[in-house]
């Protein structure tokens, strides 16, 4: 049948199952997010948080997916419509394209791409796309500041984000994700690479724009920023994208940076979860603490502090990695 | 930087405090007994309705939430016929209950009176009186006031001194 032996397409079978199988459990586990965060924000403020729809609140999550299934998804008359439809599904779609490389056990991935880490800065990269194409269509003037706010600071912290991520990248000798997590058997990137770390992770925020960089939606000056005339299930886009995209940093820190699925005793995909898991819930803290900075002490933060420690970062470990050679 | 650091630290060990949210449903608050809530109708320690329908409460009610029709009965004493109040109005000022001359209208401490139908917010007479006294227990307008009313003339209330005649100047 069309040239295929029966292995082949018995391997491909199992391919897409599990690829659907991870794009599923990616979705939900942002989804169930919602709730997470309003749980922990609410321990971090003293309250409790959505506790009323099923067992601790859980179900608050389907609660508000019905919710805003049934909302009325307006298209403001002003709008680029065309542009305005597909603004929302960029950011999912780029988001979920980089878990495809995001390496979660010794065996549980989609594909391993011998350019992984340039796969997964390429997709951050087009998802400046979503917004700035959302704030262009919505033909708002707060829409467009927000967008063009998230532009600029997006392709800023790219450029950090890159950089922070050659350090790893010399010492593990590989784009391969799965390469870079085998690299770290005898010790964690963390500590040869603190630095990295550190810029990555504040990179990784100002990437996905949560607090304290969510200056693109800073509700205070922009009302909503990039998404203030979206209603309905393309703002829950946007919204699930913002939970998609602190999973990904969270796997990514834990694939780059803490050994992935590497630790002792337990199971590879649990060491995975706890601590992409501890990252998540750093996001949230993040957010419960932190104040937002102005948007020029953004940029100078970025370009005056994080461009000369990661490029300082990159010199050293490309000595160091001569020298040991 | 560090006051940053600082802060998210404050901050999670938040973790460990005590909640300061109360689990309403569950959990009840205190109400102090002069808590303006739920508005009565309390009747005298003989069990009859203090109310004299003189429509102060209404007069003074700043949002006009109070009805009353006055009517008499064949011993002379004033009743309402109809006392009515929305609560859908009511701010629970607490007006009513100061302008009250008998003590008969009182506020309790109870506010769990949500409706569904906005016409159930309306109370009837018989919704709002009580079987009780309320907060002024042995108190009986008639018994001291020096209103002549069936069965008790001018002069025969409680501490109360009998009429002067000042059409004669005998002691």
């Amino acid at each position: 049948m069309f040239g295929f032996s029966t292995e082949t397409l018995i391997d491909f079978a199992l391919t897409a199952f599990e690829t659907i199988a991870i794009l599923l459990a990616v979705v939900i586990a942002a989804a169930l997010l919602i709730w997470v965060e309003r749980r922990l924000l609410g321990v971090w403020q003293d309250r409790y948080g959505p506790n009323r729809v099923g067992p601790f609140g859980i179900l608050q999550v389907a609660a508000d997916m019905i919710k805003i299934f049934f909302k009325e998804d307006w298209i403001p008359p002003f709008a680029d419509k065309a542009v305005f439809v597909i603004a929302p599904g960029i950011i999912m779609f780029t988001t979920l394209m980089a878990f495809a490389v995001v390496p979660f056990t010794e065996t549980i991935g989609v594909v391993d791409l011998n350019i992984g880490v340039l796969f997964v800065l390429a997709m951050s990269s087009l998802g400046v796309y979503s917004v700035i194409l959302a704030g262009w269509s919505s033909d708002n003037k707060y829409a467009l500041l927000g967008g063009m706010r998230t532009a600029a600071q997006m392709i800023s912290y790219e450029v950090f984000m890159g950089l922070s991520l050659l350090g790893v990248v010399l010492l593990a000798g590989s784009f391969d994700m799965r390469a870079i997590v085998e690299s770290q058997a005898g010790m964690w990137n963390v500590i040869p690479q603190f630095p990295a770390f550190v810029i990555f992770f504040i990179a990784g925020i100002a990437e996905i724009h949560r607090a304290p960089f969510d200056l693109p939606e800073a509700e205070q000056e922009l009302t909503a920023g990039y998404h203030t005339e979206y209603s309905g299930m393309k703002f829950g886009m946007f919204f699930v994208g913002e939970y998609l995209g602190i999973v990904l940093i969270s796997c990514l820190t834990t694939v780059l940076f803490f050994g992935g699925w590497l630790g002792p005793i337990l199971p590879g995909f649990v060491w995975f979860a706890l601590k992409a898991g501890f990252f998540i819930c750093f996001f949230v803290l993040l957010r419960a603490a932190t104040v937002r900075p102005r948007y020029d002490q953004l940029m100078a933060f970025g370009w005056k502090i994080l461009l000369p420690i990661a490029l300082v970062n990159v010199a050293i470990t490309g000595a160091v990695v001569v020298a040991m050679a | 930087m560090l006051s940053v650091l600082r802060t998210i630290w404050m901050t999670l060990m938040h973790t460990f405090r005590k909640r300061d949210t109360v689990l309403y449903p569950e959990e009840k608050p205190y109400l102090p007994p002069r808590y303006r809530g739920r508005i009565v109708l309390t009747r005298d320690p003989d069990g009859a309705e203090r109310c004299v329908a003189c429509n102060l409460c209404s007069v003074a009610c700043p949002v006009d939430c109070i009805s009353v029709v006055k009517a008499e009965d064949e011993s002379g004493r004033w009743y309402p016929e109809t006392f009515r109040i929305n609560f859908s109005r009511c701010i629970y000022c607490g007006y009513c209950e100061e302008a009250c001359p008998t003590y008969a209208i009182q506020l309790t401490p109870d506010f769990e009176m949500g409706e569904f139908d906005r016409q159930n917010m309306v109370y009837e007479k018989s919704d709002l009186t009580i079987a009780g006294v309320g907060k002024r227990p042995g108190y009986n307008f008639y018994r001291v006031a020096g209103m002549a009313v069936g069965g008790k003339d001018k002069g025969e209330a409680e501490n109360e001194a009998a009429p002067i005649d000042v059409k004669t100047l005998l002691p």
